[in-house]
């Protein structure tokens, strides 16, 4: 048995064999798991928000945004020996967890922003997307494991699935 | 953001301690008429918490808790959740629905009985709201509430969205108001203020305390 290795809220961790990677508590937050298919080693984000310009302060922290948490995941990768053209994603979260009649400002749509965002990162980068499972009204924890390559998802309400 | 968390001193903290007793007095007030029961709230709290710890203030990640969310608008925006057990939930409902079999473990949930749990957060977080704004003298309007059962980081993360912007820490009004005289299961609450980065200055502005004093 291994061990779990935890990725918090916005922040990135690698992973290799017998261990597994897992967040907690994504809602509109994604989960992005890169992993090398031959290698065998995996990465996982826990990404909040689509894209650093948002950022009103000097870059502290890359693992907080799509399009620097993916890169800064890959370099991390690297130096376990992934291989950039060995590497596949996936993706879970994205989220809307309230909806509401009368919309006030549009980060309240930020779950999809931050999917469409991911998936932009990734196929700017040529890293092929093998599936997902993001919108929907319900939190996910996910939990991968980097020999299987199974990405496991559970949900309060709506049971547990792999992908 | 984190230059503006150095900066504060603990009479800042101690002017949204204020912030959170009225608020939360208001709010227990509102309940123990709406209840006609005795409404008990906490000390509050004022915690600089990072992303990272904040979930397991709610009790971890994916503890599953019942919650009501809205935004605030107006001079201070921020975010605010009245977030409470699943068995506290179901048991507030109950008493204001006189509906027993009410319940909150397996959806779909039923729909007046939502509609109750909505209505009283709602009174909840308006009066924390409106007192909120007498004391500061700002315009703040709450938006129309959302309500979700689900994991508690899931729930809380929405609310840092703004933050995250600014930075990596949020800071939060937590203050509990639980019902007295009840040795099991009292009904319980915990109140969550989340300010919005640039609504710190005009919150300590408001009151006379300047941030770079």
């Amino acid at each position: 048995m291994g061990d779990v290795i935890k990725v918090g809220m916005a922040d990135l961790n690698v992973v290799t064999p017998p261990n597994t990677i897992r967040t907690s508590g994504l809602g509109s937050c994604v989960g992005v798991v890169i992993y090398d298919d031959i290698n065998l080693v995996a990465g996982m984000a826990h990404v909040m928000l689509p894209n650093s310009t948002l950022s009103r302060q000097e870059m502290t922290n890359v693992a907080k945004f799509a399009d620097t948490a993916i890169p800064a995941l890959l370099v991390e990768l690297e130096k376990l020996g992934a291989k950039k053209y060995s590497l596949k994603a996936k993706i879970a979260g994205g989220a809307q967890m309230f909806s509401f009649t009368t919309g006030s400002s549009d980060f309240m749509k930020i779950g999809p922003r931050n999917v469409e965002a991911v998936k932009e990162t990734l196929r700017d980068l040529r890293i092929p997307l093998l599936s997902e499972d993001v919108g929907g009204k319900s939190g996910r924890t996910i939990e991968f494991n980097p020999r299987s390559k199974c990405l496991h998802i559970r949900t309060v309400n709506q049971g547990t699935k792999e992908i | 953001m984190g230059d503006f968390i150095q900066s504060l001193k603990p009479y800042h903290l101690d002017v949204l301690k204020e912030i959170g007793n009225i608020g939360a007095g208001h709010a227990a007030t509102a309940l123990s008429q709406l209840l006609n029961k005795t409404i008990d709230m906490s000390v509050p709290a004022v915690r600089i918490a990072s992303f990272h710890d904040l979930p397991e203030q709610v009790g971890g990640a994916e503890t599953k808790v019942a919650a009501i969310f809205l935004r605030i608008d107006g001079e201070a925006p921020g975010s605010m959740f009245f977030i409470s057990t699943i068995e506290n939930a179901e048991k507030l409902t109950r008493h204001l629905t006189n509906n027993d079999t009410f319940q909150l473990e397996v959806p779909p949930f039923g729909e007046m009985g939502v509609s109750a749990f909505l209505e009283a957060g709602n009174i909840l977080a308006g009066s924390y709201l409106s007192s909120l704004a007498d004391f500061t003298g700002l315009t703040l309007h709450p938006s129309v509430p959302g309500f979700s059962v689900d994991m508690a980081g899931a729930i809380v993360s929405y609310g840092l969205i703004p933050l995250s912007q600014a930075g990596d820490y949020a800071i939060v009004v937590d203050t509990h108001i639980t019902e007295l005289n009840e040795e099991k299961n009292p009904i319980s609450g915990q109140f969550f203020l989340l300010p919005d980065p640039d609504s710190f200055a005009k919150i300590f502005e408001a009151l006379g305390v300047s941030v770079n004093g």
